[in-house]
């Protein structure tokens, strides 16, 4: 049985996280994603769950952290500044293989930009955001529907990969209210299970290591230096750091497909639209007022990894057209994976392009 | 059970210089531990970044790395999501009172039932001797080449004056005082600061004119004084000269706290 609701995109994604089994939200306030935290605020504490408003956004997602190595599942969430200011500590959640979920609600940058409207523009710094090279998981909702279910979904895939799993929403979409069909349960993936007495950061055939919670009587050293199998700082030597490193990306890349998430529209078409996020929406207007199988359209909801894959399910596409609330950060993806033309269509401001503008690119051709 | 029993004896040797103060400060504060009749499994040492956040890789337990000056939250973390286990951080003067001060000040604020030792050094040792929001005015460091011309930080009043229920201040010489400051921060509920000022002979001792090791722990115990011995100095009207710094018991008081283990363990 489900039930029906009308709810806005931030209390849809708190409430996927309270289905998820979520017990430890950490945060600070900051617009336009500040309904999460309200929400869990009112609803954690009544669940045996644990809100606390930290001093700012580094503490929070530290906290987060802290919290996951407990065993318990954990998130916070914020919007432009806070998350610039989240980058140190995701590189340690990336490093320590911590499990947590951080849902950003894009707001227009850099610096301070415009805190009341939709944008895309983090979609770089979520994938490359703090130092070094790692890897990361990214799914990015265009309904109150996806706010729920994604961030429902990141709690299970940041338990599976041992990854900070980050909702990347927009103004739009977490402030839009519509109709929400919510389930009586959620499905559960488990961290994957610790074998004690083998060593803490020894990865399984997967590449994932077992997850040692903390309480448990292993003894673990947990530390964001280069480490060894066993936890043990190793910061100069050379060929260990190149594999952990290596491991952790590969943990994220090499799940490619699996981690997939994506719709394939017309795909005999030449011209396809590829979005996620708010200009779903608009591609799927374009798609309502005009019944044309000529129109093609790839809606990504697992943008990181990217899944280059799903280019070549078009197998006619003179030409991908990419409108996004940013100057082409995922279109330059594209590029990378493809010898079709891309078209970038750079939305800046707040304002989401309009079925008519998009209509017009694809009625000029390639 | 002995305090060496909880040392993890397959990292050691550790990193520590010759003469460093911070073997004496952990081999304290697990002397202290060891009286508590805590269980292993039950106890984590959390800490940042610097040579006193090192501490937490030597000790057989569950234990935090993590980024400077952010111990504290993620402590508080910890602590939140299962009250059940006993916090305890390691940190030092530049992670603590610089990069971390506002962490610090919240941890008081909230009184979280943690307990920090920051080994204060006066000086950023892991990085090569920079002057820190500790290092006294006059002083010589690789960033303060001409004397330090700024004020330092009492970190002491500054925890008091944010709401921690314990704080007390000794130095690497008061071993015996210090083991039982720690042990009465572990034994008090809400947020036990204390402050071990401690010698740091590479970077420190040899650009300020401290030749031994042992000149330096003498300045530290000769530039301290006794928080009875402060008092009546105030009662008599005498001027307390600036370079002293006051050791002792400064603050044990009951404020509400946050965390505190109440027989049921979250999730």
């Amino acid at each position: 049985m489900t039930r029906t609701e009308f709810w806005q995109g931030n209390i849809a994604s708190a409430e996927g996280a309270l289905a998820a089994g979520c017990r430890f939200f950490g945060g600070y306030p900051i617009t336009p994603s500040t309904e999460v935290a309200e929400h869990m605020a009112a609803k954690l504490p009544k669940r045996g769950g644990v809100f606390i408003q930290m001093e700012d956004e580094i503490a929070s997602i530290a906290s987060v952290i802290g919290a996951a190595w407990t065993g318990a599942r954990a998130m916070t969430s914020t919007s432009g500044p806070g998350f610039s200011l989240m980058m140190e500590n995701i590189g340690y959640a990336a490093m320590t293989e911590t499990p947590c979920v951080i849902v950003n609600v894009q707001r227009g940058g850099p610096s301070t930009g415009q805190p009341t409207m939709a944008a895309q523009g983090d979609m770089m710094q979520c994938r490359f955001g703090s130092h070094g090279d790692y890897a990361i998981i990214a799914l990015c909702p265009a309904s109150v529907q996806e706010m729920y279910d994604l961030t429902a979904k990141a709690f299970n895939l940041a338990d599976q990969y041992r990854v900070p799993v980050f909702l990347m929403a927009d103004e739009v979409i977490g402030h839009m209210r519509e109709r929400i069909l919510v389930p009586d349960s959620v499905a559960h993936e488990d961290r994957p299970a610790f074998v004690p007495g083998t060593p803490p950061f020894r990865p399984g055939s997967d590449q994932i290591p077992g997850f040692p919670t903390f309480g448990k009587g292993y003894g673990i050293h947990v530390t964001g230096l280069t480490h060894d199998e066993r936890g043990y700082p190793c910061a100069t030597n050379p060929g260990l750091h190149a594999n952990l490193v290596k491991r952790l990306v590969s943990k994220i890349e090499n799940a490619t497909r699996e981690l997939a998430d994506f719709d394939v529209i017309n795909p005999e078409a030449e011209q396809v639209f590829i979005a996620y996020g708010a200009p779903v929406r608009t591609v799927q207007q374009v798609l309502h007022d005009h019944a044309d199988n000529r129109i093609g359209f790839l809606r990504i909801r697992t943008v990181w990894p990217f899944p280059s894959h799903a280019l070549a399910l078009f197998p006619n596409a003179r030409r991908f057209i990419v409108p996004e609330l940013n100057l082409g950060q995922i279109a330059r993806e594209i590029e990378r994976h493809t010898d079709i033309p891309v078209l970038s269509v750079p939305k800046l401001g707040g304002d989401l392009h309009t079925p008519a503008e998009l209509t017009a690119i694809w009625e000029a051709g390639p | 059970m002995s305090f060496e029993e909880w040392f993890r004896q397959d990292r050691l040797p550790h990193i520590y210089c010759a003469g460093c103060g911070n073997g004496t400060i952990i081999n304290c504060t697990l002397a202290a531990v060891d009286t508590m009749g805590w269980k292993k499994e039950d106890t984590v040492f959390v800490s940042g970044i610097g040579c006193s956040s090192r501490a937490p890789g030597y000790i057989v337990t569950d234990s935090l790395h993590t980024t400077h000056g952010r111990a504290l939250a993620f402590a508080t973390g910890i602590k939140m999501a299962n009250p059940k286990l006993h916090v305890i951080v390691f940190t030092g003067d530049g992670d603590l009172a610089a990069i971390g001060g506002n962490h610090f000040i919240h941890a008081c604020r909230r009184n979280i039932d943690i307990t920090v030792i920051c080994m204060n050094n006066q000086i950023y040792g892991m990085t090569g001797g920079q002057g820190s929001p500790t290092t006294p005015r006059g002083c010589l460091s690789t960033t303060t080449p001409y004397g330090c011309t700024e004020p330092a930080f009492d970190l002491c009043e500054l925890a008091i004056a944010a709401g921690a229920n314990y704080v007390a201040r000794w130095t690497s010489y008061h071993v015996k005082e210090l083991e039982r400051a720690v042990k009465a921060g572990l034994e008090t509920p809400g947020f036990s600061f204390v402050e071990a000022m401690t010698q740091c002979p590479t970077n420190f001792g040899r650009r300020n004119k401290f030749k031994q090791v042992a000149d330096q722990i003498e300045f530290l115990k000769g530039h301290s004084l006794l928080k009875s011995k402060r008092d009546r100095m105030i009662e008599q009207g005498e001027k307390i000269p600036d370079e002293m710094y006051v050791i002792g018991e400064l603050a044990r008081r009951s404020r509400p706290a946050m965390g505190l283990f109440t027989g049921e363990a979250k999730p």
